[in-house]
């Protein structure tokens, strides 16, 4: 059976129901990370000393024990993974297979560029025993961007098929084929605008 | 005479057809990849405004302000760079009215999650939020 409206938009909702259907996901994505990110606020306010004793030391602000550079480089590196995956959707729309090769793989390799830069903060963390357990800063910093590098697995592993597997599409179905990087990148976006407001309030506050 | 005629009616048919649609189908597809080109220097444009902003918010950082001056200035920068996102790469600009609303809804959820979490908080004896 063939799916309805996958390219073509719905009468009733103006656009097609691939669209609307990620949008809805995007919504309940929303209140997940909101709902982590109030806890994170209240645990913040309610904290006497923030990031308080963490291994036998205080630490006054978040920003002396977390890696504010590294960071930076990966809000550079998403945001720049976030203007790639929109010129892969932006080559297809201009008919440029070639280039949307090019992009999505800068956008691959940029999603795997940040998840070492992140695992090397955390191994850096591990290392000195500054674990989840350690205290409500840390259980909350580790939680949030955990959460948010599942995402980008789960973003680099849809774009991973779209790259490869997928793209073969682009042959029987080109305008699908598009209609999908445009959703895929939706998704993508929305990990870079997460990580948005995780870097400043947690990383520097 | 009429068998020739009728033979080349539709022929002719066709042709005007092509004609008409051909033309205008080529002067679509160059219309939109122009259109496209104008999104991709938008583009460029929101990649070095995200850049800017971004070294704005470490620099607010460094300045090592008290915590809700420096929550809401931070919040306000990731706000603009967040709208910048969903403006321009996830087309929100010139996306369909029902997928506009569908975002104001998700946000408007949002605050009154965060709204509720806050009335609990203060009734169960928290400290003062913000100073109310």
């Amino acid at each position: 059976m063939q799916i309805p409206f996958t390219v073509a938009p719905r009468p009733d909702t103006g656009v097609n129901n691939a669209k609307i259907g990620v949008w809805l996901f995007l919504a309940s994505e929303v209140m997940l990370f909101g709902g982590l990110f109030s806890a994170y606020i209240f645990l913040r306010i309610g904290a006497p000393e923030w990031p308080g004793e963490v291994a036998g030391h205080l630490y006054e602000r978040a920003s002396d024990i977390l890696n504010v550079p590294l960071a930076t480089l990966n809000t550079v590196v998403l945001i720049g993974s976030s203007v790639t995956m929109v010129m892969s959707w932006a080559s297809l729309a201009m008919q440029r297979f070639d280039r949307y090769r090019l992009y999505m793989g800068a956008t691959i390799a940029l999603g795997f560029v940040f998840l070492i830069v992140k695992a090397f903060e955390y191994g850096e963390k591990f290392s000195h025993g500054y674990l989840p357990a350690e205290n409500n800063f840390l259980a909350i910093y580790f939680v949030l961007t955990g959460l948010h590098g599942l995402h980008v697995i789960g973003g680099i592993l849809v774009n991973m098929y779209f790259m490869w597997p997928g793209a073969r599409m682009w042959k029987t179905d080109p305008k699908r084929f598009t209609n999908r990087i445009e959703i895929a990148g939706l998704y993508w976006h929305f990990v870079d605008l997460v990580w948005i407001f995780l870097f400043p309030t947690i990383y520097l506050l | 005479m009429d068998i020739s005629l009728s033979d080349d009616l539709p022929a002719l048919t066709r042709q005007t057809h092509g004609l008409a649609i051909e033309p205008r189908i080529m002067s679509d597809t160059e219309h939109s990849i122009e259109e496209i080109k104008k999104h991709v220097r938008v583009y460029m444009l929101v990649f070095a405004s995200l850049g800017v902003l971004t070294a704005l918010t470490v620099a607010v950082g460094y300045l090592e302000l008290p915590f809700a001056p420096a929550l809401i200035v931070a919040l306000l920068i990731a706000t603009v760079k967040a709208g910048l996102v969903a403006a321009y790469f996830m087309h929100l600009v010139s996306e369909e009215q029902i997928i506009r609303w569908l975002v104001w809804l998700s946000l408007g959820l949002l605050l009154a999650m965060f709204l509720i979490f806050s009335v609990y908080y203060v009734d169960q004896g928290g400290v003062e939020i913000f100073g109310f």
